[in-house]
């Protein structure tokens, strides 16, 4: 048998030999031994949400401009953040969360943009500039915004879906995914209890999460970009998501409505910044003024659905897409974003997080 | 020992099914037109030309390989010396050096894993506040994986030592080589099964690792296990499904291929006799 | 020359001190330090919090443990009996879906496990009722099975072919029937391979947050998830992934000691 082995590895070897020779996978892996620092050739590390940009705009980004983009993406916020603070990583460009960027703002784990590097910053929606967030709008440019709402197979429901109680209604049981994430999971909760995203009260925190006990028996799973397939495949009747997302599955599996609970919810902007320790700052912001090109902009709505803050991609959107009432809503009373908590806020989130999923 | 062969059978052609079903189902819906992973709406070879245009795939693919080459060449000549220099020592130091050499066997690999990230995490910010610009990637990696194969390499060897026949390096010297090369001449052919053996179980544990990479890498550096594993966090594509079936008819075809020269050895000395 | 000779181990012994000790002194120093960087017992009575992890994780692998000892033994033992063409077919057939990646073979169940998946497909097909498996502990166990199921027959293979034919044959002399045989000498000397393979199936088992997070639905939280979480996932804290670690290591290494003293003190691993 190990003889077998032998013969085995012997051929794969050879197999290696093949595939190492070929130039273009040699450099990569050359400018990833160098990891970092005397990188002059002109490459950029981006670290994206899932299923949230149109790739194919990284390889052009590349012959335009000959800046190699290597491509990753995270889940959410805080695993972004954890990759930050633990990972020994050096990102180039990475797209966080308001709130997130607030906390990485006060955690010193930003640098500062050049904004002579990145004129198409112009074009950003004047409302979406110097947000709470980012006071004097030194460190983030805007991605892109959206909302987050119920999406749910109208075949399937009992009663017409409006609120939040609908996740937590036990004729859903085994039905139900839920967001795998601390602050957009315990936001509904929290909404639903009548209190505010950004409450840094304990008692109304420790409240959420006994909801959140009482609903872990009724939750098929928790899932981030899963959803998607699950979704769209009719393994779950209802669900929390983002808007734009909530689009993307709308079109693939026609049963799938969209609705912004009526307790409100959470309205977000997406924003680059580029983190400290990167090694290539000016290509980063070249890469940044690239995604808001009216085109890239144009090509990433598209792909990902959700709602541009460039102010002509919208102006040469559709009426249909402008007024479907997911992408660009008339009525946002009652829509609240997260802000950035206090530290011990921060984390009691993480214990309660991690006890509600032990 | 006439009994029955039945029921023995049954039992491997059942677990033959369990072990075999869901990767006929992978290749089977490899060939699907739609997205669906559960109905098939016909056949099309569309996600076998996407993976070969999908460069994250393949640049994951020779990253891994050269890692596993890299890394096993590595582990091979240290673990070999390694192994004769624990071969020769005293008794007391070479019990805690094989304790200590166990350890990455027996751990499990998610801590493995964690540790060595925590220490090249220190690593790194220690360079950083140099002012040299570092990041976990490749080197860390190449580390790691070396760390994990090292042991299975001189647990490998060691066996192959003890069996060795003293008296045939003691007559070497003898007649006058010098240490090196009696050792290069007379040790080193007879523990050379051992050595191959080491070398391609540490080439296998690093192609296949994914836990002790998936903390030990850095920036957008990544093997090809942990794209897989990104593939699967993600809206699912059946391009998946095309590389195991790649990966699988690739296996078979070495296997089948081995077997058949190995047969053919076999004859062969058959024949000689 | 003895004494010389000892010296080629020299650079191993330091990049095991690097990449072995340090690591391993690193994960204690950091299980002791609070937030604040000061020591403190505190991650471990937040630990005591995360007892149903430990039992759920050290759980399901038990069970996939003893499944797989319950099918492989058997199964290798048959394998054992068989002769030439058959059992290299056999060897081959059980070694070739460990080539494929875990990933991959993970995710295959997935579509089948699924509420409308095949083999719901199939039930309903036969007018059965659907069963719910996915996101459970259950499907979680069936993964790690599936996964883990060469591990054990493979060891244990090896030690039952490597038995003396003539011991068998003497026993079978001395008048024993064919379960006295199998009892009194096969199952005796086949022990080591099945601590082998139980400590190569549980060790991964309790460990694995791959299996959990594809089969699971990340509501089965195992160990490795809880670790994995602290370090690189949603609740950024190395203090507690690292207490959590610590924790676990010691489990294992504890049972390992306890195994080997059932076994022989080899120093070898087993090897396919």
């Amino acid at each position: 048998m190990k003889k077998n082995v032998i013969i085995l590895i012997a051929a794969l070897l050879l197999l290696a030999g093949c595939q190492s020779a070929t130039p273009a996978q040699g450099t990569q892996t050359d400018n990833a031994q160098s990891g970092g620092g005397t990188q002059v050739s002109g490459d950029v590390y981006v670290f994206n949400w899932g299923e949230y940009m149109d790739e194919e705009l990284n390889n052009a980004f590349g012959e335009a401009t000959g800046i190699q983009v290597h491509y990753s993406t995270y889940q959410n916020n805080e695993m972004l953040y954890s990759t930050l603070m633990g990972g020994g990583s050096n990102y180039d460009v990475i797209i966080p969360s308001d709130y997130m960027i607030s906390r990485m703002i006060e955690e010193d784990m930003l640098l500062t943009l050049d904004f002579a590097n990145i004129p198409n910053f112009a074009n950003i929606d004047a409302d979406l500039k110097n947000p709470a967030y980012d006071p004097e709008n030194l460190y983030s440019v805007p991605y892109a915004w959206g909302t987050v709402g119920i999406i749910y197979d109208t075949a399937r429901v009992s009663e017409p879906v409006d609120s939040w109680g609908a996740l937590f209604d036990e004729r859903y049981s085994g039905e139900i995914l839920m967001f795998d994430n601390p602050r957009d999971a315990f936001g509904i909760a929290l909404k639903l209890l009548g209190h505010s995203f950004n409450t840094t009260n304990e008692a109304e925190l420790r409240g959420a999460y006994d909801l959140m006990v009482t609903q872990k028996p009724l939750v098929q799973g928790y899932v981030m970009d899963q959803i998607f397939d699950k979704m769209e495949n009719g393994e779950a009747i209802l669900a929390p998501y983002y808007a734009g997302d909530a689009i993307t599955m709308m079109e693939t599996n026609e049963d799938l409505a969209f609705v912004f609970p009526k307790e409100g919810t959470n309205i977000f902007v997406d924003a680059f910044c580029i983190p400290k320790g990167a090694a290539n700052k000016t290509a980063a912001e070249k890469y940044i003024d690239y995604m808001c090109s009216y085109e890239a902009g144009l090509a990433n709505i598209d792909f990902t659905g959700y709602s541009t803050p460039l102010i002509d991609v919208y102006e040469s959107l559709d009426d249909e897409v402008k007024n479907d009432g997911i992408s660009y809503p008339e009525d946002m009373t009652g829509f609240e974003t997260f802000t950035n908590l206090p530290g011990w806020v921060n984390d009691l989130y993480a214990e309660l997080w991690t006890d509600l999923r032990k | 020992m006439r009994r029955s062969r039945v029921p023995g059978r049954v039992l491997q052609a059942l677990v033959a099914v369990f072990l075999y079903a869901p990767i006929l189902v992978l290749i089977f819906f490899s060939f699907n037109s739609d997205k669906s992973r559960v109905s098939f709406k016909g056949f099309t070879l569309d996600w076998y030309k996407r993976l070969f245009e999908n460069e994250q795939v393949l640049s994951a693919l020779s990253l891994t390989l050269i890692l596993a080459l890299l890394s096993a060449l590595i582990a091979t000549v240290i673990g070999t010396v390694s192994a004769v220099g624990i071969y020769n020592m005293k008794k007391r130091p070479r019990k805690i050096l094989l304790a200590l050499n166990n350890v990455p066997v027996v751990n499990p690999d998610i801590i493995t894993g964690v540790s060595l990230m925590l220490v090249f995490v220190l690593f790194v910010t220690f360079l950083r506040s140099l002012g040299v610009g570092a990041g976990l990637g490749f080197t860390t990696l190449l580390i790691a994986h070396v760390t994990f194969n090292i042991p299975y390499v001189i647990l490998s060897v060691l066996p192959k030592l003890r069996q060795l026949n003293k008296n045939t390096y003691e007559a070497a010297l003898d007649l006058g080589a010098n240490p090196l090369r009696a050792y290069m001449r007379v040790i080193l052919p007879e523990i050379m099964p051992g050595v191959v053996s080491g070398a391609i179980i540490a080439f296998t544990m690093s192609i296949d690792d994914f836990l002790i990479s998936y903390f030990t890498t850095g920036t957008s550096v990544q093997t090809l296990p942990m794209r897989i594993y990104s593939m699967t966090r993600k809206r699912v594509s059946p391009e998946i499904n095309a590389l195991s079936t790649l990966m699988f008819v690739t296996v078979l075809a070495l296997l089948i291929i081995i077997n058949i020269l190995q047969a053919r050895d076999q004859k062969k000395k058959e024949r000689r006799l | 020359m003895k004494k010389r000779g000892g010296l080629l181990a020299a650079p191993y012994t330091v990049w095991m001190a690097l990449f072995t000790v340090i690591p391993m002194l690193l994960v204690v120093y950091f299980a002791f330090t609070g937030e604040d960087g000061r020591f403190t017992f505190g991650n471990f009575s937040q630990l005591l919090g995360y007892g149903a992890v430990f039992g759920r994780s050290f759980w399901l692998a038990a069970l996939a443990t003893v499944v797989c000892l319950a099918v492989g033994y058997p199964l290798a033992y048959a394998m054992s009996r068989e002769t030439g063409a058959v059992r290299n077919t056999a060897m081959l057939l059980l070694m070739l879906p460990m080539w494929i990646n875990i990933l991959l073979r993970t995710y295959a169940w997935m579509s089948i496990l699924e509420n409308k998946g095949l083999l719901n497909q199939l039930l309903s097909f036969l007018r059965l009722p659907p069963v719910r498996i996915i996101n459970t502990p259950a499907a979680v166990a069936l993964g790690m099975v599936y996964n883990y199921l060469p591990f054990m027959v493979l060891p244990i293979l090896t030690v039952i072919q490597k038995i003396d034919g003539s011991v068998i044959e003497a026993a079978q002399d001395l008048g024993g029937s064919q379960f006295t045989v199998f009892k009194r000498v096969i199952l005796p000397l086949s022990l080591p391979g099945v601590l082998s393979g139980v400590t190569m199936v549980f060790v991964p088992g309790v460990s694995t947050f791959i299996i959990s997070q594809l089969l699971g639905g990340g509501k089965s939280m195992m160990l490795g998830d809880l670790i994995e979480m602290q370090f690189l996932g949603s609740t950024y804290n190395p203090y507690l992934g690292s207490a959590i670690s610590l924790v676990m290591m010691v489990i294992v290494l504890i049972s390992m000691a306890v195994m080997n003293r059932f076994g022989e003190g080899e120093e070898e691993v087993m090897v396919l």
